[in-house]
């Protein structure tokens, strides 16, 4: 479900916990409308950040609703009151939609149950200021690279970024790129594509050959999960570390006990979905790293120890202000940090207050 | 809940192909269609025999990857939705289900489930653009556009290129999908300036590519996941003789 949704929609849980009740049955005392109560003049409308860790906050706390107790209510109830079913359906007909297909229900008459997940990452691949890669004339662009989205992603902007790098750079940058240099043709007998094949050679070779017990999908849900429960939405040390001796260990299972059928000859689905799933087993581990090595909590990245009396991300600026790229050394190996440190000038960072 | 799987096998493009029995146990009916598959799917790889190939990407109803005949419906059984957002809560325990891939001379079929829908591509690439130039863009409220005007364009924009109406159509007609590309620009200003090369392009790639003609059966409209109106296909029609002008 879009975040949006929070523009009109009520977020909120019952007072009691472990409240099985119809939410049509539970009076509006009986409410706690939590965002409203804790955030007066944001409400529904803090940061996804925000709206997140608060919402599981509830349902660690027992508050949670439906047959999972992994969900808040999001009530459209007062909008279509207050704007009427039609005002509604206009603005967020194709997500309700989607609601009533994926559930079953109707949130036109009973709240949504809702629940943050994962759905980007904020990073990407490093990019100069013309979003040039550190490989010479590969440009990255949109959401892809690590330019524009750092401690918070906000609304539509996937869009934003695509629109703003294409329209207003790649334009310019990759036109005088391409003036501005030579280039012969390239062949395939080049030695950097023959090591290139080779290696993709290679690694399919090793996929194929290892015959093993268990599906991509179970490892897939398996690593998935770890990253859920450890390095989610609120981390901390204790939790980082486990991450970070289960997380190789199934990465060090998966290469000796996957299991692919059929051959690399043929359109193999399941050694595509190896072969993505490689990657982001080593891009997990690189993200509860990553996540481990700042000790601090700043927009997406909530460590649990360095948080508020009121349970806000607290920053150490003194430590942690900097971008950081990790440099790739190679499968297996230990990636490099690299820093850039941020430097206001004008406009200091300050503590955000949504109250 | 158990499910009966009359499925498409076909290995290659030159394989004849045929129907494969399988049984989906442990369904639940809040699964997706698609989640239903993945499980025969890891009992296939555990067995040691080859998975069945379905395309699939957003799993959300957008991207317009996921496409199967399922009873023979495109998409399956309910209105306005991808095979990707229909639920096993549509079927009843036991059922039987025959899962075939999109039927077109121009959509061949790659593996099982998978076709190739590059002839889609082809047709957008003679045409479904505008080539204005990038770069110093005008306030987005320089140029006015009626509300229904927009709203018109947008519905056209909501094709996802999923093939359903060529895969519902007797006659493997690309009509809907044509016309709502070409709808989606000619209501709007930025598409004036290809306004009549574009049409006549668009056509003449679908004909080449093998698409079918319309005859009014309407069973695109009734298939389509994003619910696109036949009345493109009248705009479409109409752009198109007003280009030979």
């Amino acid at each position: 479900m879009s975040e949006s949704l929070r523009n009109d929609g009520r977020v909120w849980v019952p007072k009691k916990k472990g409240d099985t009740r119809n939410p049509k049955d539970i009076p509006e005392s009986e409410r706690d409308y939590y965002l409203e109560r804790q955030y007066p003049s944001f409400g529904n409308l803090v940061p996804r950040d925000v709206a997140s860790r608060r919402a599981k906050e509830m349902c660690d706390n027992g508050f949670g609703v439906g047959a999972s107790k992994m969900a808040v209510y999001l009530d459209f109830a007062d909008a279509i009151k207050r704007l009427g079913k039609e005002a509604v359906f206009q603005k967020y007909g194709n997500l309700l939609d989607m609601y009533k297909q994926i559930t079953g229900e109707d949130p036109y008459t009973t709240p949504m149950r809702i629940y943050p997940a994962v759905h980007y990452t904020m990073g990407g691949l490093w990019v100069d200021y013309n979003l040039m890669s550190t490989i010479p004339g590969m440009f990255v662009l949109g959401e892809a690279n690590f330019s524009d989205h750092g401690a918070n992603r906000l609304g539509a902007s996937a869009l934003m970024q695509g629109l703003a790098d294409g329209y207003f750079i790649a334009p310019y940058t990759v036109s005088d790129y391409l003036a501005s240099n030579k280039f012969n043709a390239v062949s395939t007998d080049a030695k950097e594509f023959k090591d290139a094949e080779n290696s993709v050679t290679a690694t399919i070779n090793k996929l194929m050959g290892i015959d093993g017990k268990k599906t991509v999908d179970e490892y897939h849900r398996e690593f998935g999960k770890v990253m859920w429960d450890y390095v989610g939405m609120a981390r901390n040390k204790e939790g980082l570390k486990k991450a970070l001796t289960l997380l190789p260990k199934i990465r060090a299972e998966f290469w000796k006990n996957v299991k692919i059928t059929g051959n690399a000859h043929e359109i193999n689905m399941e050694l595509e979905k190896a072969q993505r799933v490689a990657d982001f087993m080593e891009l997990g581990e690189l993200i509860a790293m990553d996540a481990m090595n700042r000790e601090e909590s700043c927009g997406g990245h909530f460590r649990e120890e360095f948080q508020t009396e009121e349970g806000e991300a607290k920053r150490n600026d003194k430590k942690f202000s900097y971008v950081a790229a990790w440099e790739y050394k190679g499968p297996g190996k230990k990636q490099v940090l690299h820093k850039e440190d941020l430097d206001f000038e004008y406009v200091k960072p300050t503590q955000r207050s949504y109250k | 809940m158990k499910i009966h799987l009359k499925v498409w096998r076909q290995k290659d493009q030159n394989d004849g192909g045929r129907f494969v029995d399988y049984t989906a146990s442990n369904v639940s009916p809040d699964m997706s269609f698609l989640e239903m598959l993945d499980i025969v799917n890891i009992d296939l790889v555990k067995k040691g025999e080859t998975p069945i190939a379905f395309d699939h990407d957003c799993r959300e109803g957008i991207c317009g990857s996921c496409g199967m005949m399922i009873n023979g419906r495109a998409h399956g059984p309910g209105r306005g939705i991808a095979t990707c957002q229909l639920h096993m809560r549509s079927f009843q325990d036991g059922d039987s289900v025959v899962i075939e891939p999109w039927r077109a001379a121009a959509f061949p079929v790659l593996k099982d489930l998978m076709i190739d829908r590059t002839s889609f591509d082809r047709i957008m690439q003679a045409g479904g653009y505008t080539s204005a130039k990038t770069g110093g863009i005008p306030d987005g409220n320089a140029i006015l556009i009626p509300k229904p005007v927009a709203d018109e364009a947008f519905d056209a924009a909501a094709c996802i290129g999923c093939g359903a109406c060529v895969a519902a159509c007797p006659n493997s007609s690309a009509m809907l999908f044509v016309s709502a590309k070409v709808s989606q620009l000619a209501l709007l200003p930025q598409g004036q300036a290809e306004r009549t090369t574009r049409v006549q392009r668009m056509i003449a790639q679908m004909d080449e590519e093998k698409f079918g003609a319309c005859s009014n059966t309407y069973a695109c409209e009734a298939e389509c996941p994003k619910q696109i109106s036949v009345t493109h296909i009248a705009r479409l029609n109409r752009e198109f003789i007003a280009a030979q002008f």
